[in-house]
């Protein structure tokens, strides 16, 4: 425990919540365009919204549904993108390890990468749960997330998405958020090496074959490179270089 | 527009089920994630992997049963966003020069 008080500690989450808010409303604006192209509706969106809350899934999810990829793809694409929640949750289950068994399973389907970057640092600071600040963590990007979505969707009615340039919006958002999940060499190695099998793979047997190939053997090819001297291969270490990308903005 | 139609819905759902078990077998069954050190890294790989494909194959290949490969403005206003983002450490901006880019070059006749 640093000292810091529940109080102190909270204003200084409402602060961080405030920036990330700030963001998730323009990614989510992004986020109803792409919707809108892949033909959601505005429940679909919604829902969505409301039922995955998990930002590069559902991207993903836009852009394969836009390219009529078969369901079976997108569920393998979103178990392989979200995977990297169990480490969320593992570092969280300590500090919720005395709560009531319900609520546990309900806090985590609101784990999201900024949920988790907002209440663990809460948590640290403390030195113990706080179920307001994890629930100020996770309305935080619910709310705008959603509402940034809807909005986004509704407006894109009145646009011409490819003349404006739209429709790089969806790639640009999955590199970006790639890019805000490297946090080493493997990781680049593993990001690489994903491109250079989706590619010739999806040329040869379609985007969704090339797409699932690149996102599996991806990351073997970051396992085959050596973890930098000194460094953990894998430990609490790596949750937080994802911690800290969550913490500088990206969703 | 389709608002009130309910299509996708099902899709999201089945979204759930491939995201809820990781988000929650941790804190409800304690010792889950105590999982091989290489099982770990290449789950913690597997994110930036799969949206690193998911770029590449959206900006560098058409869409259809026959894809070819795509040559644009596309791929170069995807890479200048990476590198807002590597600067910026924002997704926004990024996403944001992206699209002036390719809209300016639509614009001007060049895509």
């Amino acid at each position: 425990m640093s000292g810091v008080t529940v109080q102190e500690s909270r204003r200084q989450l409402a602060g961080d919540a405030l920036a990330i808010a700030a963001y998730a409303l323009p990614v989510g604006l992004v986020y109803g365009l792409l919707a809108l192209k892949a033909h959601f509706s505005l429940a679909d969106v919604v829902v969505s919204c409301l039922v995955v809350l998990a930002g590069g899934a559902q991207f993903a999810a836009a852009g394969l549904v836009k390219d009529h990829a078969p369901w079976v793809a997108i569920a393998g694409v979103t178990l392989l993108v979200n995977a990297r929640h169990l480490l969320y949750s593992a570092s969280i289950a300590p500090y919720a390890a005395k709560r009531p068994w319900r609520e546990r399973a309900v806090m985590a389907h609101f784990l999201t990468d900024e949920t988790f970057a907002l209440s663990l640092a809460h948590f640290r600071r403390i030195g113990r749960f706080d179920a307001r600040g994890y629930w100020i963590g996770a309305m935080v990007i619910l709310v705008p997330w959603t509402a940034g979505s809807a909005l986004g969707f509704l407006a894109a009615g009145a646009v011409d998405t490819t003349r404006l340039g739209l429709d790089v919006a969806f790639p640009a958002a999955m590199a970006g958020l790639s890019l805000g999940m490297v946090s080493g060499r493997r990781d680049i190695a593993a990001a690489a090496g994903a491109v250079l099998v989706a590619v010739p793979v999806g040329l040869l047997a379609g985007t969704s074959v090339g797409l699932v190939a690149g996102a599996v053997v991806g990351p073997l090819i970051g396992l085959a490179v050596p973890a930098r001297p000194g460094q953990p291969v894998a430990s609490a270490e790596t949750v937080d270089a994802t911690e800290r990308a969550a913490e500088e903005g990206l969703p | 527009m389709s608002g009130v139609s309910l299509g996708l819905i099902p899709l999201a759902l089945l979204m759930w089920l491939c995201t809820y078990p990781s988000r929650a077998l941790p804190m409800l069954a304690p010792g889950i994630e105590r999982l091989p050190t290489w099982a770990v890294t290449y789950l913690r790989l597997a994110g930036p992997a799969a949206l690193a494909a998911l770029a590449a194959v959206n900006c560098l290949l058409t869409s259809g049963p026959a894809p070819r490969l795509l040559i644009g403005v596309e791929p170069i206003a995807v890479g200048l966003c990476v590198a807002v983002v590597a600067r910026t450490r924002m997704l926004f901006p990024g996403v944001a020069a992206a699209v002036v880019v390719v809209a300016a070059a639509r614009a001007f006749g060049l895509s």
